[in-house]
């Protein structure tokens, strides 16, 4: 069986793509755990409650960037080609 | 399924030549223009509606909502940054304001400029140079010492770390707002017509609205601490 070399290219970038995407269970650890904490910490003071809740947003979305490294990297091998 | 197909790319409406390139007006251009457009057409009004206020009657309609939008962001800038707020109100506020109509956009069927990573690295780029900027100022040469501070062996990973600073920052807001575009391209190219009637509404609750004023705070704020913490005393 013979694969050209550009169908090759396509064939490794998608691959590249499935594996970049891996990096997305770091933020789902880090932002579960994170969802874990403030919950407890509104248990033991449900008047913060609101305070509470904004800080996570806020430490949640700075935790999310390194998911998002791997899915810049995943789009660019899928659409960007640039080893074509 | 049908004929449908999904959408999420930049497309490009013409082209021209400058300095001998070739280049292109894109998606990106026409969005940009119709956000700013907005934003210039709002501010027109409520400057007239505030150059026409009496100072002693009590502020209704349009003038009360101009002055709750300018509250807020400047109690937000001052409960970040102290005492050095006051320089700094007018460019936070500013960026604030234009990422966040840029995030909403979505809503409203442009393609949102700053899922393009063209308009998000220069607003990472302008906070790298008002970071260094205003720290030369502060401690002239002790920016540079600074890097040296707690062992003089940490030297590259302190320059790596300042490097990632605006890297960072645009790559945050432009792969949050993207992945919400290819996911909203996604839904509406392959489901069928009816499903994207009024299905994919809670889909623009969270992508669009949720994602894109967290994403706008986070930037504001990121950058206020950044800025604080190399002006501060």
């Amino acid at each position: 069986m013979n694969v050209s070399g550009t169908e090759f290219i396509y064939a490794m970038s998608a691959i590249g793509a499935g594996l970049a995407m891996i990096a997305g269970i770091g933020p789902g650890i880090g932002q579960g755990n994170a969802a874990g904490q403030a919950c407890a910490a509104v248990g033991r003071n449900p008047g913060a409650r609101s305070e509470i809740i904004s800080t996570m947003l806020l430490g949640q979305a700075v935790a999310e960037t390194t998911g998002l490294y791997g899915f810049a990297v995943a789009i660019i091998l899928m659409f960007v080609k640039p080893f074509s | 399924m049908g004929d449908k197909e999904a959408d999420f790319m930049i497309h490009s409406f013409g082209e021209f030549e400058l300095f001998g390139q070739k280049l292109h007006i894109t998606t990106t251009h026409i969005s940009l223009i119709v956000v700013s457009a907005v934003i210039i057409i709002f501010a027109l009004i409520a400057r007239r509606c505030i150059n026409k206020a009496v100072i002693t009657d009590k502020p209704k309609g349009f003038q009360n909502v101009v002055e709750l939008i300018v509250n807020s962001l400047d109690g937000m800038v001052n409960s970040s940054m102290g005492k050095n707020g006051k320089r700094f109100r007018n460019y936070i506020s500013a960026v604030f304001i234009f990422i966040l109509i840029s995030n909403i956009s979505g809503l409203f069927g442009l393609r949102p400029p700053t899922a393009d990573y063209g308009v998000t690295l220069p607003l990472g780029l302008l906070t790298f140079i008002l970071i260094n900027y205003n720290g030369f100022k502060k401690q002239k040469f002790g920016l540079i010492t600074g890097l040296f501070k707690p062992f003089p062996l940490l030297f590259p990973i302190n320059l790596i770390g300042e490097i990632a600073t605006p890297l960072s920052l645009s790559l945050r807001l432009f792969g949050n707002i993207l992945s919400g575009t290819v996911l909203m391209g996604l839904i509406y190219g392959l489901l069928p017509t009816l499903v994207t009637m009024g299905m994919p509404a809670v889909l623009h609750i969270y992508f669009d609205i949720f994602s894109g004023c967290i994403q706008t705070y986070v930037f504001c704020m990121l950058t206020m601490v950044y800025i604080s913490d190399k002006i501060e005393d």
